[in-house]
């Protein structure tokens, strides 16, 4: 469990970062390290140059724009996790953060990592699918903004060009009168890799009826997915019902098949928990009575 | 690459190649024994020092990426050679250890939970030591024994924590 020699750099600037990367294909960005070092030590990875973004002032912090906040690659998962901002603006973030691995790893793991990471069920992913997220990437010549659903392309696979560095990541906040989130997940162990998770978020117009609804999905398929879910908007739906929406959203996903859970077993669990995500965030809702701040 | 660290509040300086990690480092160059090399992958928890005061792997950070950095070992918690601190001692009396492979990594995830939290629920400290694994006592004595520093500490006529 020795990992293979490489250099290693701490450039201290985003540009040298580019520099750096553009100038030689085999370095590598290191952020926290709680997957990339895995890999290094099973010699899954041998990169020849290792490049540290993890002190960058640039790329760190969580800031509050206009309908968005945005989130620095390198904010550890645990400032995420006890942000106050984060709480009030986009509770489903804090919904999710408990489920993204131990306390010690989101000490040290970052957000972006998670993102650049892009593992099918991961809860960072899937909160920035479920939400239209945007991620922003340097590259040498330009700085880019991209959805997140165009970002992610298949299990560990993104957009993302050899030399690009993921910047952060600009979530949006709901501007709606009464605004409520669920999540739900199921693994093997407590913060084990999710076979199935399930956020979502809705609002509410004063008389209960729901104006805008967004359900997420990951660890089913080779990416976290948004469903459907558009026929709950204009209702307050009962169980049964969001049941149906949910049932009908999920009726041709592709599931993957593996040693702990079938495809079948998969798409079950997807409208168990896409339904159980939705009605607490209806039940969310309906107990607020203040737009997110 | 010459690293500077702090540990256990003392200032140290080596000389490491990038790829060796943290752990090695402490325990190579250092010889703090006490942090334990499990699995080195990043599941098992026996190598969790506490990085700036919150718990971390420390076979998933290579010793240059830690430069500067304040870090405590299991070897830094007791107040005085011979002695052992609250935590430490509350897992001998009840009984929250048996190999003792485990031991450094829960005791360092307990103190870090009691400076951030000195009224921690079970549910807290079940997540609190989550991260770690022990293949002997089925846990129930380690929690107790977090239970009972965490009384001990609340009654203990001294300031501590405020960390947040």
């Amino acid at each position: 469990m020795k990992p293979a020699p490489f250099d290693y750099v701490r450039p201290s600037s985003l540009a040298e970062v580019c520099e750096i990367l553009a100038a030689d294909e085999d370095a590598r960005i290191i952020a926290g390290g709680q997957t990339l070092i895995p890999m290094l030590a099973m010699r899954l990875a041998r990169p020849a140059k290792l490049v540290d973004i993890l002190r960058l002032k640039e790329l760190h912090g969580i800031r509050t724009e206009a309908d968005a906040v945005v989130i620095g690659a390198v904010t550890r998962q645990v400032e995420v996790e006890r942000s106050e901002i984060v709480r009030r603006s986009l509770p489903l973030l804090t919904k999710a953060l408990p489920w993204v691995g131990h306390p010690p790893t989101r000490n040290r793991g970052t957000v972006g990592g998670s993102i650049a990471n892009a593992d099918p069920s991961a809860e960072i992913p899937l909160v920035a699918v479920t939400l239209g997220a945007e991620i922003e990437i340097a590259n040498p010549s330009d700085r880019m903004r991209m959805p997140a659903d165009e970002f992610f392309i298949g299990p560990m696979l993104t957009s993302v060009m050899p030399g690009d560095c993921v910047c952060a990541v600009r979530f949006p906040v709901w501007t709606h009168e009464r605004v409520g989130t669920g999540f739900h997940e199921v693994s093997a162990r407590q913060s084990d890799f999710a076979f199935v998770a399930a956020a979502a978020q809705v609002a509410l117009d004063d008389a209960g009826r729901c104006v805008e609804a967004t359900l997420g999905l990951g660890g089913v398929g080779d990416r976290a997915i948004r469903i459907d879910v558009a026929p709950l908007i204009g209702a307050a739906p009962a169980r049964a019902a969001i049941t149906e929406v949910v049932r009908a959203a999920t009726a041709d996903l592709e599931a993957s098949s593996d040693l702990h859970a079938t495809a079948d077993y998969r798409r079950r669990v997807a409208v168990t928990l896409g339904t159980r995500a939705v009605e607490d965030a209806f039940a969310d809702a309906a107990s607020r009575n203040g737009a997110l701040q | 690459m010459k690293v500077k660290l702090t540990i256990n509040g003392r200032e140290r300086e080596a000389d490491v190649e990038p790829r060796k990690t943290l752990l090695d480092t402490l325990r190579e160059d250092f010889l703090l024994f006490g942090s334990h090399a499990g699995c080195e992958h990043g599941v098992c928890g026996a190598c969790t020092v506490l990085i700036d005061g919150e718990p971390s792997r420390s076979c998933l950070m290579f010793a240059v990426q830690a430069d500067g950095y304040d870090i405590t070992t299991i070897e830094g918690l007791a107040p005085a050679p011979g002695e052992l601190s609250v935590v430490q001692d509350a897992f001998c009396e009840t009984h929250g250890l048996q190999c003792g492979y485990c031991t450094p990594g829960m005791i360092l995830a307990g103190h870090a939970l009691l400076e951030r939290n000195d009224s921690p629920s079970r549910e807290d400290i079940v997540e609190a030591i989550s991260g770690n694994i022990c293949r002997c006592t089925g846990y129930g004595q380690i929690v107790e024994a977090i239970e009972f520093a965490a009384n001990r500490l609340r009654k203990a006529n001294t300031p501590r924590g405020g960390r947040t």
